[in-house]
């Protein structure tokens, strides 16, 4: 038995909700998720947090059992997506990246013929309807046609047909792209409410770094479908160092990298663009030498801030690019980070 | 009617357990779903229904007198329920659900796969049987008479949602294959030579050269002569069994590529 198999089965017999060793998908030449082990216990909420085209989509499309997995193995909730989907899609709620319903129906119709493909009774069905439509705030928009729905209706609605069943493992793909800040906070609520009250164990894919710091247990940073980091927010960001000091400067910042490095205090600084992105252990104590360093430079300083590392500074730290989130409406394999040498290379 | 939740006792884990609702509620689920959109797009119904009764009535008007003999309605009216219920299918709202993205919704529950196409063409089935009866109707009004009684005309609008059903086969097969709307009507234009090459204007022994040999192997032709000969000789057997033998081998080509075009696009994701 190779060592890969013995993984395999011993990995694969843990209580873990979402468990996979290995997974692999390719599209021909293109590798989009590239050997991902994930093991993300009951109750837990797991952000997966990466740019766009990074592999998050597939990776949940093969958990969801839409997609095969060229390679490696994937068990959720006990069962192999591969050898059980079925019992899989008993398990599992899935709101994808595009909210996936049929506008000529009514919010009701279609939150009844879901329940009633989950084989629920009729008998209950009329009170399911109703209690999700409070859940979700459309009580008063059930009959309307979801043609007439907003962008922020239609995604609560996805998120009402997710839970119809009453899933164990609720997934979710970039539930709030697209939505306005209201709607936003609204679903990041429901989320929280859904674990918290009903021990749903939430996958929560996303490229908003705020969601992944709010919401999430645990943090999987995935770039060119490899993860690269995988902890609590708080752990990943204190692995980057205490305070971030950012100066954005007119011109190149690289042609002062050299004299920020040298100041007393600095950990490492990290080139973005016109942005000096500088990590320390003691911000407070250090931005004045970065200042008077810099003041001795040719190059103008624009501004100097000093603040607490987020989880794109991770990003950044792991990769050399930031995640681009303005980019939200572009699809999964649409849109680059922005590279830059990482720390890696560099070194 | 609004609906709320209020005074009644929460639902428990047991009363929401999913299971797999089994083969039959899947496709009554599909097809309820399906139906429930037909009046929602009369646009997509209104058309063929129209195309139907015009052709059919211009074609009177113009052949009646050349076929002395003949009671040109009676022959006629096959091709009319024919071009009215050919292509009448749900496959452009299957690509619509592509597109949507609530095929892939569907994909994900515990819906037998089967059963996402066999509900679609169910209300495929009884849109066309529907479709049927006004053109029949019309067909009445211009004198047309069934030799083989009420139940002929059942049998008749049965040979035609029949046909509707395996020529729907390739549609959805586009359908599954393409993601393309515009692919998906073209399939109705594929019927175009089945229609002209062969009896839909005048009997097979007025053809001749090429288009009499033309018309032996095309299987529309079988299905005419089954349904005329309802209307002009009453229950041939023999005919009958022509027109469901020609479906049946249709219906088997057709079904077997839409099965395997939504084999394909499932494993593909």
């Amino acid at each position: 038995m190779s060592s890969l198999d013995q993984q395999r089965q011993s990995g694969m017999q843990s209580d873990a909700s979402i468990k996979t060793v290995a997974l692999v998908r390719e599209f021909g030449e293109l590798r989009a998720v590239d050997g991902i082990d994930l093991d993300i216990q009951p109750g837990e909420i797991y952000g997966f947090l990466g740019p766009n085209g990074a592999g998050k989509s597939t990776t949940v499309r093969m958990l969801c059992t839409l997609l095969a997995p060229t390679s490696g193995q994937a068990v959720i909730g006990g069962y192999d997506v591969a050898t059980d989907p079925g019992a899989v899609r008993l398990r599992i709620g899935v709101a994808l990246q595009e909210a996936s319903l049929d506008p000529k129906q009514t919010g009701a119709e279609l939150l009844r013929l879901q329940g009633l493909l989950y084989g629920l009774p009729k008998s209950v069905m009329k009170q399911r309807v109703a209690e999700l439509a409070e859940l979700i705030d459309l009580t008063d928009a059930m009959d309307r046609r979801i043609s007439t729905y907003s962008g922020g209706m239609k995604r609560r609605l996805d998120l009402a047909a997710a839970l119809v069943h009453n899933p164990d493992i609720l997934f979710l793909d970039e539930p709030t792209t697209g939505l306005d800040p209201v709607s936003r906070v609204r679903v990041w609520d429901e989320v929280r409410r859904l674990n918290k009250d009903l021990g749903m164990t939430i996958f929560l894919t996303t490229q908003y770094l705020e969601e992944a710091d709010l919401l999430a247990d645990r943090v999987g940073i995935i770039n060119h479908g490899k993860i690269v980091a995988e902890g609590t927010p708080t752990d990943l960001k204190r692995a980057v160092g205490a305070d971030v000091i950012v100066v954005r400067v007119d011109g190149d910042a690289s042609q002062v990298r050299s004299v920020v490095e040298a100041v007393d205090g600095v950990q490492s600084v990290e080139i973005h663009g016109n942005e000096l992105v500088v990590n320390t252990d003691n911000g407070s104590a250090t931005i004045s030498p970065v200042a008077v360093a810099l003041a001795g430079c040719e190059v103008a300083v624009r501004d100097l801030t000093l603040r607490t590392p987020t989880l794109d500074d991770v990003f950044l730290d792991l990769t050399g690019a930031r995640i681009e989130a303005d980019s939200a409406d572009d699809d999964d394999d649409s849109t680059e980070t922005s590279e830059k040498p990482s720390k890696k290379d560099k070194k | 009617m609004t609906i709320t939740a209020d005074n009644l006792a929460p639902l428990t884990r047991t009363d929401l357990r999913p299971r797999p609702a089994g083969l039959r509620r899947d496709i009554a689920t599909v097809a309820g779903r399906a139906l429930r959109a037909i009046p929602r797009e009369m646009e997509a119904i209104i058309p063929p229904i129209f195309i139907a009764l015009f052709f059919f009535l211009v074609n009177i008007a113009t052949f009646d007198r050349l076929t002395g003999g003949l009671h040109y309605p009676s022959f006629s009216l096959a091709t009319a329920v024919l071009l009215g219920v050919t292509g009448v299918t749900r496959a452009y709202a299957f690509v619509v659900d592509i597109q949507d993205g609530y095929f892939d919704r569907l994909l994900m529950t515990p819906i037998r796969r089967l059963a996402i196409l066999l509900g679609q063409m169910c209300a495929d089935l009884t849109v066309a049987g529907a479709l049927a009866i006004p053109i029949i109707g019309v067909g009445f009004i211009a004198g047309v008479r069934f030799e083989a009684g009420p139940l002929g005309v059942v049998a008749f609008i049965a040979i035609a949602a029949l046909w509707c059903l395996a020529y729907a086969g390739f549609a959805y097969a586009i359908a599954l294959k393409t993601g393309n709307p515009a692919a998906v009507q073209s399939s109705f234009l594929m019927f175009f030579p089945f229609l002209f090459l062969t009896t839909s204007y005048v009997p097979q022994d007025e053809l001749s050269g090429w288009l009499k040999t033309a018309a032996k192997f095309n299987p529309v032709t079988y299905i005419l002569e089954g349904g005329r000969s309802l209307i002009f000789e009453g229950w041939q057997w023999g005919d009958l069994g022509k027109a469901l033998l020609a479906t049946v081998i249709v219906g088997a080509i057709s079904m077997t590529m839409c099965f395997a075009a939504m084999n394909s696009r499932i494993k593909n994701g």
